[in-house]
């Protein structure tokens, strides 16, 4: 038999994930992207390689997915990663009320998590809000958006994946009794249009899954709910620091190369594709992260970026909606057979949502390939352009 | 908000290049990137241009904004134009144009790799929050042992190629971020990078016009780096000759 192919549309964190893991499965794998790798959310997210201990309280079966995914991408993907760990901090009362809760949740997710006095978390982060009543190690990290994606892409590129960029598609092919057998894709580097067909489409667009669907005359509940970051000129901390408290607004502040990234806010947006900045989001995070780090005011603003969160659900505010991922086949949800739409879930989790998604398809072909994504280290992001 | 007019460089496949104009409405706290994707969402679904993360950490943004290597996320449209002003937004130079605004960074990626430039580096390589090259004096250390680890300054953007005049004329030139990335790295623990820096197109080929340092939008400084690596080339030849 000769290996299936694959059409996978997205090339964020997920569709790279997705290629490189059905590439080592021994499929033929397209790849559709409309814009360059990373272009939507994948490359606009905080960058915290998160270790599970934001969600350890509220949303345990993604502390869990993360704390495990942390691990596997610090040994597979060591080059896009600054692996120097993170403080979550109290510098209200209320803050110190939820550290046990927060101990107890780490705990019960299996996050490694240490208390340190104030004085020896101001002697580690000298920017940290010297009013700070308590402060807990847990081991986060940040990444490098782009260089994550382009590790996976450049794997999967080893592996023989052919990637499409600045290609939309823009129809799904569909047989007498509407499966999909086949993408209508538009280059938009030369004006050409032509067909794709292949043995499965795999719709990995993230915020973006419900424009593909639709082609399909298929659904998935998805709610785009963007946030906004702001990076200061600055790298006032070497860790991740976070508010010792539920999710909230502006509680996160990450290092990333000579900058401070503050993040994120949550609302509800209709049109996915331009999310404009809002001023007033801006000024909320320096607030925020003041409180924090109070020399962020000292700081100047580099940039301001907002990403849109593809969580799973039709209702509910955006904070409450558990950040795990879900796997669709559409033979199951709408009758429609060769189409799984894979979306939630994090930056952190990307690789176990293409294991996940990719066991799906070899089911649904009848193959019986095992993952082997977490033990193989990914190539130099360097050689997707070689 | 602020009414004003990008003129965008446009070309397809192997059609000739040309401009098309658009009235754009804007903050004008925006950056030059956010008017692009907004021509892109709302005037012209076939623009084609290189972006990820938006705030200077990936490198992908880079373009000529009104003349000048930019890396566009970064760049407020009222630090480059006025109200009722025009922006004129072109390829960066010395790559192959893919299309419109997308250029093949490949050639760079391939010397970055040649010359082993580090893809993430202890934090006493570089400094740690302020705005000189050179590594602070004091570096703080985890307490857990070890050093910090940090990605580096240099984002592989390709604007100080783009703004070198050596690269215009000379593809096989290593160029600014390439020879930066050994200098970083330095010859005396590297003694396999010697010949690469020390090699016609290597250091010696840099014509000091420092266009290089005055885009980098990352203080990577990649003209004083230069200078620096001829030194230690200079310093290797000298141990050589005295043995």
């Amino acid at each position: 038999m000769s290996k299936p192919h694959a059409i996978v549309i997205g090339a964020g964190f997920t569709g790279t994930a997705i290629a490189h893991d059905l590439a080592l499965r021994g499929f033929d794998v397209t790849v559709v992207e409309r814009g360059p790798i990373a272009n939507g959310t994948s490359g606009r997210t905080h960058g915290l390689l998160h270790s599970g201990g934001r969600y350890a309280v509220k949303d345990q079966e993604s502390a869990i997915e993360c704390i495990e995914e942390n691990i596997i991408l610090r040994k597979i993907v060591p080059d896009v990663i600054e692996p120097n760990g993170g403080l979550f901090i109290a510098v209200t009362e209320d803050d110190l009320a939820y550290k046990e809760t927060f101990i107890q949740g780490c705990e019960a997710c299996g996050i490694p998590v240490d208390e340190i006095t104030p004085q020896e978390a101001l002697r580690l982060e000298p920017n940290l809000n010297p009013k700070l009543l308590a402060a807990l190690i847990v081991p986060d990290g940040t990444f490098d958006p782009l260089r994550l994606a382009l590790s996976f892409a450049a794997s999967a590129k080893k592996n023989g994946a052919v990637f499409h960029l600045f290609t939309d598609v823009v129809d799904m092919l569909l047989d007498g009794s509407g499966n999909v057998t086949g993408v209508k894709v538009w280059d938009r580097t030369n004006g050409e249009r032509y067909d794709i067909h292949s043995d499965i489409v795999v719709n990995a667009t993230g915020a973006w899954v419900g424009q593909i669907t639709k082609m399909a005359h298929a659904h998935v509940p998805i709610k785009p709910t963007p946030g906004i970051m702001v990076a200061y000129d600055r790298r006032l901390v070497n860790r991740a620091i976070n508010r010792l408290n539920r999710p909230s607004d502006g509680d996160i502040v990450l290092p990333q190369r000579r900058l401070a990234v503050v993040g994120t806010t949550s609302f509800s947006i209709d049109d996915v594709d331009y999310v404009p900045i809002d001023r007033q989001q801006v000024e909320l995070m320096l607030q925020r992260g003041a409180e924090l780090i109070p020399a962020i005011r000292q700081a100047r603003e580099r940039g301001v970026y907002m990403a849109t969160r593809p969580l799973i659900g039709a209702s509910g505010p955006g904070r409450s909606i558990s950040r795990t991922f879900k796997a669709y086949d559409h033979k199951d949800l709408d009758n429609v057979d060769g189409l799984v739409t894979i979306t939630g879930g994090k930056a952190t989790t990307c690789r176990a949502m293409a294991e996940k998604t990719v066991d799906i398809v070899c089911q649904k072909l009848g193959l019986n390939i095992p993952c082997t994504t977490a033990e193989v280290p990914l190539t130099s992001y360097r050689a997707f352009y070689a | 908000m602020w009414k004003i007019t990008y003129r965008v460089h446009r070309q397809k496949g192997h059609e000739a290049p040309h401009y098309d104009t658009f009235q754009v409405e804007v903050d004008p706290e925006e950056y030059v990137l956010d008017g692009v994707e907004k021509i892109w969402a709302f005037e012209d679904r076939s623009l084609t241009f290189r972006h990820a993360c938006h705030h200077s950490t990936c490198g992908a943004c880079g373009m000529r904004v009104n003349g000048v290597e930019k890396l566009t996320c970064i760049t407020k449209i009222k630090d480059v134009t006025q109200d009722g002003g025009t922006l004129t937004v072109e390829p960066l130079r010395n790559f192959p144009i893919v299309s419109d605004l997308v250029v093949d960074l490949g050639p760079l990626y391939r010397k970055m790799e040649a010359v082993q430039a580090p893809k993430v580096h202890p934090l006493s390589m570089a400094p740690w929050e302020g705005e000189d090259i050179r590594p602070p004096k004091e570096v703080p250390a985890p307490p857990e042992g070890g050093e910090y680890i940090r990605l580096p300054d240099c984002l592989e953007c390709g604007i100080c190629i783009s703004a070198c005049p050596v690269a215009a004329s000379d593809p096989d030139y290593l160029g600014p971020a390439p020879l930066a990335a050994i200098q970083i790295q330095g010859l005396d623990g590297h003694p396999e990078l010697l010949a690469l820096a020390d090699s016609q197109e290597g250091v010696w080929r840099c014509h000091s016009a420092f266009e290089c340092s005055a885009v980098c939008p990352s203080n990577v400084d990649p003209g004083w780096r230069i200078m620096d690596l001829r030194k230690q080339v200079a310093t290797q030849r000298l141990k050589t000759i005295i043995g």
